[in-house]
């Protein structure tokens, strides 16, 4: 059963098990957020709402929203801002991008699919574009809190294999929250209605199993 | 406030003006999350206070030259609706809520871990919509309901009271009439589970074996606030986990 705690709700005494969410006081584990308790492995506090705070490796979803040369500024639905160098564009063309150029590549409002190369102390963070970087025409974006994501992908992918394949949709969820929808009109819509739902009923459990009573009912 | 002392009684037969018992809290009301565009948010009824307390962030900073690099920075706004009070208030910031909003911010402080998103901002936003005495301490209990819901690490959570002095007697959680013809008056915040007091002033005068008492009396009455911030908290997510419940 899930287990919700406060800022400062006592959780354990194994003070070596003490993971994210938590602070250690005395040798006793303490909550640092609002949120659940997870101990399978480590004691940690899984939250149920916040900012998203990138870290390398993260794959997001980000939106072009200033172009000062060499860099892309993109929102990263964070409150840090990434940047984008130019040269991570031409890596493998042997051109240059001039400046005032630069918009022809890659313009405001653009969405890309990048990965986050490196967040220094400043918490300047630097993004590396994926191969297949572009967020085309068509298709949703809808953004969801980072919190939820887990929960959206579901134990070893099950939760977003059984949308894609009952949508038959494809479906890109990127780190930060935003999630990338594209199929016909119909299936969108229903995944996106059922994103949306899983946001909503994130804490809940037997979620997998409403989830996919739901597709059913709805396809018949 | 002799003179007035003598106008108003403010306990007759053992009861304070409103039915209460002397170490009686005004009925307390605690709902979370009801703005949504907020991150978080809090509305909290202590007697005839009524408070809406919202956190936006961490955000970006901005001027940029008030980032701090190594930290957050916590603002706080203590605001008083013009309605709030029998007599039109000027709106806007006065001396009072600026001072307010300054004692509020710092009682969060020992609370709120800001390493944890340096050069950004969290705004805490509590706007008194009816106010009946104390209610800098009302706003305390929904911002910290209010930033927990935001989803912001913190170490524990602020609970907060006032106690005063009418009639000669030593009593918790003072109504309008009592404050305004009482002796005098005490808010208190605190950390309920360390018993860490964060903010403490007063106005008027108490005698050493009072303020004792009365801090006594407010470190009790923060201990039953946290429980039912704790419990708003929990509640909120309980109930929908009980749906779902048997099917795992």
């Amino acid at each position: 059963m899930y287990k919700v705690v406060v800022p400062g709700d006592f959780i354990s005494e194994e003070a070596n098990r003490a993971g994210e969410g938590t602070y250690v006081e005395e040798g006793k584990v303490y909550a640092m957020k609002y949120g659940i308790v997870d101990d399978r492995e480590e004691i940690k506090v899984v939250a149920l709402s916040g900012k998203y705070v990138p870290t390398k490796g993260d794959v997001v979803i980000g939106e072009i929203v200033e172009i000062s040369f060499p860099y892309w500024i993109v929102d990263i639905a964070s409150p840090y801002e990434a940047r984008l160098h130019t040269s991570e564009f031409t890596r493998n063309e042997r051109e240059k991008i001039e400046f005032g150029s630069m918009g022809k590549y890659l313009d405001l409002g653009d969405l890309i699919v990048a990965k986050v190369m490196n967040v220094d102390a400043m918490m300047r963070v630097d993004l590396a574009l994926k191969d297949e970087f572009k967020i085309g025409e068509g298709g949703r974006l809808i953004e969801i809190s980072h919190t939820k994501v887990p929960r959206l992908i579901g134990r070893s992918g099950s939760m977003i294999r059984m949308l894609k394949e009952k949508c038959n949709c494809f479906i890109f969820i990127a780190k930060n929250g935003r999630v990338w929808i594209k199929g016909s009109e119909d299936e969108m819509n229903l995944a996106l209605q059922v994103v949306l739902m899983i946001e909503n009923e994130a804490h809940t459990s037997g979620l997998t199993d409403r989830v996919s009573y739901f597709l059913d009912s709805f396809k018949r | 406030m002799k003179e007035g002392e003598k106008e108003i009684e403010l306990i007759k037969k053992g009861k304070r003006l409103d039915g209460r018992g002397f170490e009686e809290l005004r009925p307390i009301k605690i709902e979370v999350g009801v703005l949504k565009r907020a991150d978080g948010s809090c509305y909290f009824e202590m007697g005839d206070n009524k408070v809406m307390a919202a956190v936006y962030g961490p955000r970006e900073m901005h001027p940029r030259h008030f980032q701090d690099a190594k930290m957050a920075v916590v603002k706080y706004r203590y605001n008083m609706a013009p309605f709030s009070v029998d007599d039109r208030k000027r709106p806007g910031p006065d001396r009072r809520s600026v001072e307010i909003s300054k004692v509020s911010r710092e009682a969060f402080d020992p609370v709120i871990i800001k390493e944890y998103y340096p050069k950004t901002a969290i705004d805490v936003y509590v706007e008194i919509l009816q106010s009946d005495a104390g209610t800098r301490t009302a706003g305390i209990n929904a911002a910290s309901v209010a930033l927990a819901d935001a989803g912001i690490p913190m170490k524990d959570m602020v609970s907060s009271v006032a106690v005063g002095k009418i009639g000669g007697e030593v009593v918790l959680d003072l109504s309008g009439m009592e404050d305004n013809y009482g002796e005098a008056d005490m808010p208190v915040a605190m950390v309920a589970r360390t018993n860490t007091i964060t903010l403490l002033q007063m106005d008027g005068n108490f005698k050493k074996e009072e303020f004792e008492r009365g801090l006594k009396l407010a470190m009790d009455a923060c201990h039953k606030i946290y429980e039912l911030q704790r419990t708003a908290l929990i509640e909120r997510y309980s109930k929908s986990v009980g749906e779902g419940e048997g099917e795992e």
